[in-house]
């Protein structure tokens, strides 16, 4: 059994939080505490992480981020509505398996049966591919709230002892422990079942220091200044009731449309032009020029 | 020894693992479902992490056991109440204790000085300060003689003594600016004073008072309105559904069709004039027609914004929808509704459009049957759904149930959402039961959860678990 023996993944893990979240900045990732904590804990106990959050402050980034700190192939299942087992987990090659037939002749039916049901006709999809794989591998499997029941509860076989069953071959164990990250973006409850199997992780909009952090990360030559104002505005759009309020990508893309136009500080002119960068709706946008607009007509800034 | 949640995990230090099996019975009695599973997470994760910070041995605990964001909330409470409670039981245990030294220092101290470090404290998030000056304020408050006893009381006298507010701050006497202070960032001023003042009493009383579960309002989740709202959209959405295709079973299927002869007569034409199938009009689907009338009175003050929230979602789903709010008197705010999408500012328009209050602004519900009949009624029909959303307290005046009657008798259907719970219903000034009997449903509704409820019964489901 794998899953319960001597964990051939424990080898590559991290000793500490630290070195996780030292890692995780390597690669560009700049984790919160508790962010950190749950990727190691992953690591160490061989569990799933279910992420969850707003949209846009990290969760997907967080899969990727831990695929290239520890150099293992990422592995991504997009979900959505109707997804099945067929686009999931695997699928038979119907034509191969087909073509193996009539080229077979004369051969006899036992022969066929056994030959056209063997791994070779199996297409496998990322699940099977995550499972399947002799090298460790970090498999991301996105916004799960947006499948059906049935496929949670197919995943719990998955996830609770990291092999798949067969009907024609059998139980397929996973050679290596994969880091598992499921990502949800709370548009239903998810099953106790599935929740039971993962440790959690809830990821929120950053504070002003850190988002601060994250984007000169992103786009170094932005002066200081320019993004604490610009992380303040953020912030500050955040707390209006939008449809979409903007994201940590948005704040990134902001801080370089500003660098692009050169502009030096944001002041009204400045946030008219750019304001479709962080928010994408339109009544979204009337509400914003109104509320945060006129904030920024007055002169608020002198002792900046 | 290896179990299915790998090898498994030791008993820790002696007095840990009772603690800890104690923290996730409290978390139980308060609704987190903590399985055998989470705790052997739980155990299993602590070997691999340091104890040494306090957070990350939080955040472990938080991260194997509690696994929805609600859970998390009520995690934090009881996590902090807990293990506060479980070193105070022990400090009193073992006589350690610092009688004489606590809330040292308050006399020299002005309250001037006292309120600008802790305004300073509270912008800068620094933990170890703010509670070192919210024993310095208890001490220097203590000493005026102010105390009550009463720990939440002297919460409050404590802040208002300081002047601490919300929001954007007065600038100081020299002109300049002060930061703001989030609401957030006082609670924890608020928490630390609490914690301090309830320390003080444990340690003079040598006893720790008894833990009660926490207040619904405490465990909340502290959302604005647009995350309330996104939940209520999602029944909304779903009662949609269901009022549009219900009706269709109960109908006739052949008896209520009407001859198209137009059709059918063409269609002689192959069978030499002779109409010898008949062609039939066809059946339009049909679409609810809905009116919400929703009480926004001072007696359902906190749930009329829940309950405009409905309405907002309603009419973002529905284009025969017509809504009105009452208080005395009825007024239709379907307008409203349709031009503005931002929440509050529809909350605003309403409260000063509205005209609803009279003169006492007490709800006269029978008034508002008899405006509601005399106004609209002549719309009524049996595909309309009537929902009310109010707690039918009338302030003593007539309800008029057979108004109520004769609505009820010509709109198709009847919902009465009450937002308090069932317990309290006639009880006091509240009619319900009058009014119950020609509901097609009464519910309490005081959460989305119940909202849900509803849409579920409605739609002719089982009743969502509580």
């Amino acid at each position: 059994m794998a899953a319960s023996a001597e964990p051939p993944a424990a080898a590559g893990a991290p000793g500490s939080v630290l070195e996780v979240r030292e890692a995780l900045a390597r690669v560009d990732y700049l984790a919160d505490e508790p962010a950190a904590l749950v990727s190691f804990l992953s690591q160490r106990l061989d569990k799933p992480v279910l992420v969850e959050g707003p949209a846009g402050v990290g969760k997907t980034e967080l899969a990727k981020a831990l695929s290239r700190a520890t150099g293992r192939e990422l592995i991504r299942l997009q979900c959505y509505e109707g997804l099945d087992e067929a686009k999931a987990l695997y699928e038979w090659n119907y034509r191969k398996q087909l073509l193996r037939i009539q080229a077979g002749g004369e051969a006899g039916w036992e022969e066929v049966h056994g030959d056209i049901f063997d791994r070779e006709f199996l297409l496998t999809r990322p699940l099977m591919q995550a499972i399947a794989s002799p090298d460790p591998v970090v498999l991301l499997i996105d916004e799960i709230d947006k499948t059906d029941q049935e496929f949670e509860a197919m995943l719990l076989e998955l996830l609770s002892d990291f092999q798949i069953t067969i009907p024609e071959l059998g139980r397929i164990e996973a050679q290596t422990m994969p880091i598992v990250v499921l990502t949800s973006n709370n548009v239903r409850e998810l099953t106790e079942a599935l929740k039971r199997r993962c440790l959690y992780l809830w990821l929120d909009y950053p504070t002003v220091e850190r988002e601060m952090e994250i984007v000169r990360l992103h786009a170094p030559d932005l002066p200081e200044h320019l993004a604490r104002r610009l992380v303040e505005v953020i912030q500050m759009v955040r707390e209006l009731d939008l449809k979409k309020p903007p994201s940590i990508a948005e704040s990134i893309d902001w801080a370089r449309t500003l660098l692009l136009m050169g502009a030096e500080d944001i002041d009204q002119d400045v946030f008219e032009q750019s304001i479709s960068i962080i928010v994408k709706h339109r009544t979204d946008i009337d509400l914003v020029s109104e509320r945060v607009g006129v904030k920024l007509a007055d002169p608020l800034r002198q002792q900046g | 020894m290896p179990t299915p949640y790998g090898n498994r995990a030791e008993a820790g230090p002696p007095g840990l693992a009772p603690k800890l099996l104690a923290f996730c019975e409290e978390l139980r009695s308060e609704g987190v479902a903590v399985g055998t599973s989470e705790i052997l997470d739980a155990f299993a994760a602590l070997e691999k992490v340091p104890w040494i910070d306090p957070d990350d041995f939080r955040e472990t605990l938080a991260a194997t056991i509690a696994k929805s964001q609600e859970d998390r909330r009520v995690f934090e409470l009881i996590f902090d109440r807990f293990f506060f409670r479980a070193a105070e039981a022990e400090a009193v245990q073992r006589g350690i204790g610092e009688q004489g030294q606590r809330f040292e220092g308050g006399d020299r101290l002005d309250l001037e000085g006292l309120r600008e470090a802790v305004r300073q404290a509270i912008v800068a998030g620094n933990d170890g300060e703010m509670r070192d000056l919210a024993r310095l304020a208890i001490s220097a408050f203590g000493r005026r003689g102010e105390g009550s006893g009463v720990v939440g009381v002297d919460v409050q006298r404590i802040r208002r003594t300081l002047g601490l507010t919300t929001g954007a701050q007065p600038p100081t006497e020299e002109g300049e600016e002060q930061p703001r202070i989030d609401r957030a960032d006082l609670t924890r001023f608020e928490r630390m004073l609490r914690r301090e003042l309830e320390r003080g009493l444990i340690e003079r009383t040598q006893a720790l008072p008894p833990s009660r579960p926490l207040a619904e309002l405490d465990r909340a989740l502290p959302s604005s309105p647009s995350q309330d709202l996104a939940a209520v959209h999602r029944a909304v959405i779903r009662l949609k559904r269901r009022l549009a295709t219900l009706g269709h079973e109960q109908r006739g299927r052949r008896r209520s069709r009407v001859v198209d002869v137009r059709r059918t007569m063409r269609a002689s034409l192959e069978t030499g004039g002779v109409p010898l199938r008949l062609r039939y009009r066809p059946k339009r689907p049909r679409r609810p027609e809905i009116y919400v009338l929703c009480d926004v009175s001072t007696s359902v003050t906190s749930a009329s914004v829940f309950f405009l929230s409905v309405l907002h979602a309603l009419h973002d789903s529905f284009r025969k929808l017509r809504s009105f709010v009452f208080i005395e008197r009825i007024s239709e705010v379907t307008e409203v509704f349709e031009d503005e999408r931002d929440f509050r500012a529809i909350a605003q328009r309403i409260s000063s459009e509205g005209g609803v209050a009279d003169v006492s602004g007490y709800t006269d519900y029978g008034r508002v049957w008899l405006e509601f009949l005399t106004e609209i009624a002549d719309e009524l029909d049996p595909r309309s759904t009537v929902i009310v959303l109010g707690d039918a307290r009338t302030n003593g005046r007539e309800p008029h149930a057979e108004v109520f009657a004769r609505i009820s008798e010509r709109a198709g259907r009847l919902f009465w959402l009450n937002p308090e719970p069932k317990l309290y219903w006639n009880y006091g000034d509240s009619v319900m039961a009058a009014y119950e009997r020609y509901c097609d449903g009464a519910f309490e509704c005081w959460t989305t959860k119940h909202l849900e409820q509803f849409v579920n019964i409605v739609a002719g489901g089982a009743p969502a678990e509580a």
